[in-house]
């Protein structure tokens, strides 16, 4: 993070002094792409405050425990799908989905849905590749993680061939 | 009129978060709360990295961007789609801005979608959290089995793509 503004910060003065009249046509650009995708981030900014109002930890917890492991793996990529999270906050649940001895099968099927397919992310993903490649796109990225959660179970030993 | 349905949804909620907050009512401020939350880290992010963008805009040459991640490059081009994904900072929001300039500087659609998978996955301090709480074997064939998906359909995207002219928006 701190790195992120130190880069832009020493590049910025870089091409500042190289040439000023460049580098406010850098920054114009900035602000004129920021503004146009505002709309966007915001409705993806409200989408993201209600599911996560809808899907306390404290549920996912509940909801990954129980039943079969192939139908608690369905269970958590459509979770994982819908939801979105930081990994800071993503990765320590998984540590507890993983102490009440969840499959890694199903908790892989949650985080990598959660990284890969963005239900949320819809809003500011259709503005730059149109409705019909970022449904495509997600639906790719979904069969994606439902593949690599096979393989987590076939690694652990959860599923046996 | 779609807008106008739309900017109505968006005033309606923001009315709703308000008047949760004066009368305690705790579902709306949850919300609000949520909403403020995440809207604080995306504030974190975003500004900077549109900086960068418009500063790789004015200072990286077309050509460049085509030599190495356009119509003639080689695999070296999906390598190096990768490191940036790795080093991209926020999440997929982010990821797009840089696709669209990545696309108007001449870059090929099958590296572009590689990057876009590739930030979900290969994000340097994600993967890091992720491998101290589940595991270095988990975090290595999450790798191993999810980027080669992602480069594979990513190709397959990109020539079909391809011959219907597909365009990145957002120039």
């Amino acid at each position: 993070m701190l790195i992120l503004y130190l880069v832009t910060f020493i590049l910025f003065f870089i091409s500042f002094f190289i040439n000023r009249q460049k580098t406010i046509k850098a920054l114009k650009i900035a602000f004129k792409k920021f503004c146009n995708i505002v709309p966007a981030f915001l409705t993806m900014l409200i989408f993201i405050s209600i599911v996560i109002y809808l899907f306390p930890h404290e549920l996912i917890v509940k909801y990954l425990g129980i039943g079969n492991k192939y139908l608690s793996t369905i269970f958590a990529s459509l979770i994982g799908s819908i939801t979105i999270m930081p990994g800071f906050i993503a990765f320590p649940l998984a540590g507890i989905l993983r102490e009440q001895s969840i499959p890694y099968m199903v908790i892989s099927a949650f985080t990598t849905t959660l990284m890969l397919v963005g239900i949320i992310t819809f809003p500011v993903e259709k503005e730059f590749l149109g409705v019909k490649i970022t449904i495509i796109r997600n639906v790719i990225c979904f069969v994606i993680a439902i593949i690599v959660a096979l393989v987590m179970g076939v690694a652990f030993g959860e599923i046996g061939i | 009129m779609k807008n106008i349905i739309k900017i109505t949804l968006i005033i309606i909620y923001f009315l709703f978060i308000i008047v949760s907050f004066f009368y305690h009512y705790e579902v709306g401020e949850a919300i609000g709360k949520n909403f403020l939350t995440f809207a604080l880290s995306m504030l974190k992010i975003v500004p900077v990295a549109f900086i960068l963008i418009g500063l790789f805009e004015v200072w990286i040459k077309r050509e460049t961007i085509e030599k190495h991640l356009g119509k003639d490059s080689s695999w070296i081009g999906f390598f190096w789609a990768i490191i940036l994904s790795s080093t991209t900072a926020g999440g997929l929001y982010v990821a797009f801005p840089i696709a669209a300039v990545l696309f108007k500087k001449g870059a090929k659609l099958s590296i572009i979608f590689t990057y876009m998978g590739a930030v979900s996955v290969c994000r340097i301090p994600m993967t890091i959290f992720e491998a101290s709480f589940l595991g270095i074997k988990f975090t290595l064939i999450r790798l191993l089995v999810s980027l080669p998906l992602i480069i594979v359909s990513s190709i397959v995207m990109g020539r079909i793509l391809n011959k219907t002219h597909f365009k990145i928006k957002g120039n």
